[in-house]
């Protein structure tokens, strides 16, 4: 989508975006430099980002679109940390795929790496808060918000930009037209992978999830007695 | 069957059912047009039909759609060979704690 966007709107979602990533970018550091056991478990969500939004998969509208895979990242360590690592995935399909683009990076990193994980993560919390829903159901659903709520958020970008008889609703309905029923089954395949990614990760490697206040010894236990 | 087996079982057919449901199901491109396209190039045809031209190329595109999927390859490919590292890594080293814990 280079070159879509008029370079007003350009400037204003790079503008918005850069405290997001730079606040991320300080928050890593500290949180890197305090304890470099959770370095692993950032390079795994940073790497489900990469082969997730790689996969171009058929959906029910005719097309094919790539999840984001943002959900995993954004229930463990927040929307700041997300929106790097989001980054870095925008910018290497901008330089080498011409996927995206490098005058759009700002509205795009907004929708996938900001907006997206942001809502997932309140999600998350929300559902983990009232202490009935299990960590790999609560990843799924997060992971699947995160997909929607990035396509939803293009689609009102583009809207904006583009009204249909000088109707942004009507643009937006067609826009989400395009995407967001689009991404409804990819939203499930990625809450499902998510999911049982997470519940994997509480199996062989607990400690960091409950250093980073996800999950207590309690359900730790459960789920590995269900491997037993 | 163990049930964090049965689950990922299940979880895999899932997603092969709803992509292998959709492609056999859901007609895409007629007669000589390829169907299943991105869906952000659909976004892009009803941006042109308005009238508007970009105003910006891409610096560097892939010259063939060989080479495109070179990239997304090598993309998933750096992923996957960490999540892959780590993941046994963690494996390995829950089986070792695990093992240590029954001899004593």
């Amino acid at each position: 989508m280079e070159g879509y966007l008029p370079i007003g709107w350009c400037i204003f979602w790079a503008v918005l975006s850069a405290p997001f990533v730079i606040y991320g970018i300080w928050k890593m550091t500290k949180m890197i430099q305090e304890d470099r056991r959770v370095l692993p478990l950032m390079a795994v969500c940073g790497a489900f980002v990469f082969v997730l939004s790689a996969l171009k998969i058929p959906s029910v509208t005719g097309s094919c679109s790539h999840p984001t895979g943002t959900g995993l990242s954004a229930s463990f360590f927040g929307p700041f940390i997300t929106s790097v690592l989001g980054t870095i995935v925008l910018l290497f399909q901008a330089l080498l795929l011409a996927h995206g683009g490098l005058t759009t990076l700002g509205a795009n990193v907004f929708s996938m790496a900001i907006a997206g994980p942001f809502i997932a993560w309140l999600v998350f919390v929300g559902l983990r808060k009232t202490g009935k829903v299990g960590i790999g159901l609560a990843v799924f659903i997060s992971a699947a918000v995160a997909n929607l709520v990035t396509y939803t958020v293009t689609s009102l970008q583009l809207a904006l930009v583009f009204p249909v008889e000088g109707s942004i609703l009507t643009a937006f309905i067609a826009f989400a037209g395009i995407f967001a029923v689009t991404q409804i089954p990819l939203a499930v395949i990625e809450g499902i992978i998510c999911g049982l990614v997470a519940k994997y990760i509480v199996r062989v490697k607990p400690e960091i999830l409950k250093k980073l206040g996800i999950i207590q010894d309690e359900e730790i236990a459960k789920i590995q007695g269900e491997a037993a | 069957m163990k049930k964090a087996h049965l689950e990922i079982l299940v979880g895999i057919l899932v997603i092969v059912l709803l992509v292998f449901a959709t492609l056999a199901f859901v007609q895409s491109g007629s007669g000589e047009e390829e169907g299943w396209g991105g869906a952000d190039g659909g976004a892009a045809e009803m941006i042109d039909e308005t009238g508007y031209t970009p105003w910006f190329e891409s610096i560097w595109a892939p010259p063939s759609g060989e080479i495109e999927s070179l990239f997304f390859c090598l993309q998933a490919a750096i992923g996957a060979i960490i999540i892959g590292y780590f993941f046994g890594y963690w494996n390995a080293s829950a089986k070792a704690r695990r093992g240590k814990k029954e001899e004593e």
